[in-house]
């Protein structure tokens, strides 16, 4: 590869193979979340209190700790796919760089925080 | 990468074009799935690592967004209100996304309607949901 235009450099390689990764996985996530933030939008208004101990007593079921879980996994892809098109659009180079950086690590952060929170709560460690 | 050269024109932008519902919902979808990803997941994250943390960190938790007698402050219905419009807005235009994606609803009438039907969507399904908790 010689060092000539950006254009030169890339022409006659064909693609990159993953130019649908980002686009389709927008949608399949889109469609999970559909159905996982239903789901939780339901379950939180059919319950009856919303104070600690019914609270803990809610997620510490294995049936709504599992859609959790599952449901952070879905909605923080999709949000993550989501904030990467919005700094692509309005950040460029090394800001852009750097923007991708701290998204990575706002979602792996948030996300550790969730998980653990919520298997803390389920496998019932004493509060 | 090269940066952009100023003096090349640009595409024409949102200044150029007459509003219409589809450009408002456009705007309303990243608006709402930014807004929804940022406040949306601290707040989550916040209302789980609180529940996790024992009575006193979820009562902290709770007593930002309520008053002593356990209804909702001003912030409480900012916030909740906020949430659900957004969170219901990002939904519509969401479903709206899918049927665009198969080619459908292109036809300018049927593309207007839709783009309406997901803001009046938005706003019923917010008001219906606070009538149900209020019910109770």
């Amino acid at each position: 590869m010689g060092s000539g235009t950006q254009l030169g450099r890339v022409r006659g390689l064909g693609s990159a193979k993953e130019g649908a990764h980002h686009w389709l996985w927008q949608r399949f996530t889109a469609a999970s979340n559909l159905f996982l933030m239903l789901w939780l939008l339901i379950a939180v208004a059919r319950q009856p209190a919303y104070d600690y101990a019914s609270m803990r007593l809610w997620v510490q079921s294995a049936w709504v700790a599992v859609p959790m879980l599952l449901l952070i996994a879905s909605v923080f892809y999709h949000f993550r796919l989501g904030l990467q098109v919005l700094i692509e659009d309005y950040t460029h180079n090394e800001s852009r760089v750097v923007s991708m950086l701290a998204l990575n690590l706002f979602v792996l952060v948030t996300a550790g925080i969730a998980i653990f929170s919520i298997l803390k709560i389920a496998f019932g460690a004493a509060a | 990468m090269a940066s952009r050269n100023p003096a090349r024109p640009l595409s024409p932008h949102l200044t150029i074009w007459r509003w219409g519902p589809h450009m408002l919902v456009s705007i309303l979808h990243r608006a709402t799935g930014d807004g929804l990803a940022t406040v949306g997941t601290l707040l989550f994250v916040w209302w789980l690592a609180a529940l996790a943390g024992g009575a006193e960190s979820y009562a902290t938790f709770v007593d930002t967004f309520t008053t002593d007698t356990g209804k909702l402050n001003i912030l409480g219905w900012i916030v909740g209100v906020g949430l659900t419009l957004s969170l219901f807005q990002h939904m519509m235009t969401g479903i709206r996304h899918f049927f665009l994606d198969i080619g459908a609803g292109y036809e300018l009438r049927t593309n207007k309607t839709w783009a309406m039907m997901t803001m009046v969507g938005a706003v019923v399904l917010s008001i219906g949901y606070w009538l149900y908790m209020g019910m109770n």
